[in-house]
């Protein structure tokens, strides 16, 4: 650990050192869909922190509103109640633009069905939050090439989403959810639709991210999967059911 | 003045424009502009399609208002050639007398005309006319050693070539002396020049006209526009083979009586003159000069065996229809434009549905609601703005094949094919701005949840 640490360079040091740094927090949000007259709670009362540097799994039923907190975690919705701090920002009250801005600067997303944009290269995939972000075209190739050579797709760069399998799409869009170096990285799902070859080697890239110091939350059904992560969280009727530490 | 340039909201403005001007902008365009010609390109036949409208829009109203350009263009041209101050008086052979004569063989004379008892009148009664260039046109052949040419033989006044406009080529027109002394002088065009003097210079040899010899003093300019220019009732339509000389001379020559074999038998035709210019000093009074030379006419005249023309009234009617061709042009241009943009809606709508995905990956990595307007916005104008590009590359196309294959004027301004390709760009905007503002307003969620 010391010697990683050591490697890491000096901002990594600090940052090992302010560990337990709260990167994230929602304090009772709840969510409540209106289908015309119906109103339906997904989430009642919700009260979560986020430490830096954590590996987080989300589990439970289907329906008990993860990816509707992954939704809010990642500032796609907003809560019906409550308070969501992202870094020092409150979130709760930003509007669309701001939204967007903060996504696009702290967050990074990976799904379950990959969502890459057809139409581009595996390298402009990449590039495509730093675009959003405004950053000069020649450094954004620069980033997405080093980052697409460490998801081991460097001989890869010009191909299209659908000449890559499954796991290689997969392996894209984590390169693409690192590429502006986010706050928290986002996952629902992300081996759902792969096989436990190419699933396996998605949590390997996740257990490096983490070892390098990412924070990651994942929702998984898989127990197994999950005790790869530090924390587990179990939601259940959109509320927490239990929030254990493992390692 | 300073002060306002100082104030902080202009400053801000500044501040914006500055912005908007740094690479990284540009940069963003590009590659937004990029993506919107990969999706295009992604559905090629489907685009092209959708732009047809536009193209056709385009290419007609440049094609269109190229054709009615050069048509008034040419007219004018004609009109202008025949002087926008004059008035053209014409000897015309009534129809009465044509058709009578019958099938008696004998000797039949007939005198129709103007008179120059008429021209005097016209002078004398009416203010404000500078010139009266009077003429007798009469066909004869005219021979030069072995050659022959069919000709007009034009007796005038000296005036006759500064009324038409007309330049010589090379020598002078004939003079007062030589008018006074009725001499056998001739001025001869172009056509005549070439015909009867194919290697040599014709200057200072002669012609024979009936059995007489005349000095060729001068050779006219070819002239441009020949159909309006010929006159003489019964003259061909052939290219003008003309002969310039002392109308004195021609009198004295031909007289005022000319024998012809017609098919009813030996005919007698008496015209004192053929045509007369009668210029105008101001142009504004031409049309009411007109119409009072029209008036003495008709009270000198027994039947109707003149014609008045005003060149002017026909430079002003030959504006009035390039007008009204504009006008239809702009009607077509109008009706294929908002065909062409409501396809354009039409297939922005439908990519919009079929990109819904693309548009929640977009906003989930940080793109806001104006990044995806401005990114479907640039796609619909690039759609129409190539649309507008290829039609302009047919709309003067088509001049041009028009202009070769049936030798029509044909004039494509400036200003038509900016105008078309900037009304088609504008197209894209107007029809793009719903389906892009539609997109922009997808929720993220629903939209990444798409199928
Ligand atoms: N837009 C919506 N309108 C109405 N109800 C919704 C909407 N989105 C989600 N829900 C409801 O909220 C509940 C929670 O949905 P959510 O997608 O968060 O579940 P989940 O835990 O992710 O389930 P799964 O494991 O199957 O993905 C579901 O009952 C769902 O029907
Ligand atoms: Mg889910």
């Amino acid at each position: 650990m010391s010697m990683q640490t050591l490697s890491m360079g000096n901002d990594r040091l600090v940052q090992a050192v302010v560990a337990r740094q709260t990167v994230a927090s929602v304090q009772d949000i709840t969510k409540t869909y209106h289908m015309g007259e119906l109103a339906v709670q997904v989430l009642h009362g919700i009260s979560l922190d986020f430490y830096h540097g954590d590996y987080i799994s989300i589990m439970g039923p289907s329906g008990c509103g993860k990816s509707t907190l992954m939704n809010i975690l990642g500032c796609l919705d907003q809560p019906t109640s409550g308070r969501y701090f992202l870094g020092d920002k409150d979130t709760s009250q930003m509007n669309d633009n701001e939204l967007s801005a903060i996504r696009g600067a702290r967050l990074g997303f990976i799904f379950q069905s990959y969502n890459l944009i057809p139409q581009l290269t595996v390298l402009e995939n990449i590039e495509l939050p730093l675009f959003y972000q405004g950053h000069p075209a020649e450094e954004s190739r620069h980033i997405a090439t080093e980052l697409a050579a460490r998801v081991g797709l460097g001989d890869r760069l010009e191909h299209r989403p659908f000449e890559l399998s499954g796991g290689q799409q997969q392996r894209v869009a984590i390169a693409r959810a690192l590429s502006n170096d986010p706050l928290i990285i986002l996952a629902d799902e992300p081996t759902g639709n792969l096989d436990s070859k190419s699933g396996a080697e998605i949590l390997n890239l996740f257990d490096e991210l983490h070892q390098q110091g990412k924070t990651l939350i994942m929702v998984t059904h898989s127990d197994e999967l999950a005790e790869r992560s530090q924390r587990q969280i179990r939601l259940r009727d959109g509320r927490v059911e239990s929030d254990e530490r493992s390692h | 003045m300073n002060e306002a340039i100082k104030h902080p909201a202009v400053l801000a403005v500044f501040q914006r424009i500055k912005l908007h001007l740094q690479p990284v902008y540009w940069t963003r365009f590009r590659k937004t502009a990029e993506v919107g010609i990969k999706s295009i390109h992604a559905h090629g036949l489907r685009s092209l399609l959708t732009v047809l409208g536009i193209v056709i829009g385009v290419a007609a109203v440049i094609s269109m208002l190229a054709v009615s350009e050069g048509a008034s263009f040419e007219a004018q041209q004609q009109f202008r050639a025949l002087g926008s101050n004059n008035i053209i008086v014409k000897s015309v052979k009534p129809a009465s007398l044509e058709a009578s004569g019958g099938n008696n063989m004998r000797p039949q004379s007939i005198s129709y005309g103007l008179t120059y008892e008429d021209i005097l009148t016209i002078q004398q009664t009416i203010p404000g006319i500078s010139n009266v260039i009077p003429s007798r046109i009469i066909k004869k052949d005219v021979r030069h050693l072995g050659r022959d040419i069919s000709t007009d033989v034009v007796g005038t006044t000296i005036d006759y070539p500064i009324s038409r406009n007309y330049s010589l080529r090379a020598g002078r027109f004939f003079s007062e002396e030589e008018m006074l002394a009725q001499r056998n002088v001739a001025v001869i065009s172009d056509e005549v020049a070439r015909a009867l003097f194919p290697m040599t210079d014709p200057l200072g040899e002669s012609i024979r006209i009936d059995g007489n010899y005349y000095n060729i003093i001068g050779v006219m300019e070819p002239e441009a526009y020949s159909n309006l220019g010929r006159s003489q009732a019964g003259s061909s339509n052939a290219a003008p083979t003309r002969i310039f000389i002392p109308l004195s001379a021609a009198r004295y020559r031909f007289g005022e009586t000319l024998v012809r074999q017609a098919s009813s038998g030996v005919e007698m035709e008496t015209v004192e003159l053929h045509e007369a210019i009668i210029q105008v000093q101001d142009q504004e009074q031409v049309e009411a000069v007109g119409q009072i030379i029209e008036q003495i006419l008709e009270r000198r005249h027994r039947r109707v065996d003149y014609a008045v023309e005003v060149p002017l009234a026909l430079i002003r009617q030959a504006e009035e229809s390039a007008l009204r061709d504009q006008i239809v042009a702009g009607a077509i241009a109008g009706i294929s434009l908002l065909v062409g943009g409501i396809g354009i809606m039409n297939i922005m709508l439908a990519s919009v549905t079929e990109r819904t995905r693309e548009i929640g990956i977009r906003r989930a990595l940080g793109a806001r609601k104006k990044d995806i307007v401005q990114q479907f916005l640039i796609e619909a104008v690039i759609l129409s703005g190539v649309g507008g590009l290829i039609g302009v590359v047919i709309g003067i196309l088509i001049p041009v094949i028009i202009s070769i294959f049936w030798g029509m004027t044909t004039i494509v301004t400036v200003t038509a094919p900016l105008l078309a390709f900037s009304i088609s760009a504008l197209i894209g905007v107007v029809f793009g701005i719903y389906p892009s503002i539609s997109a922009a307003n997808m929720d993220p969620v629903e939209a990444l949840r798409h199928a």
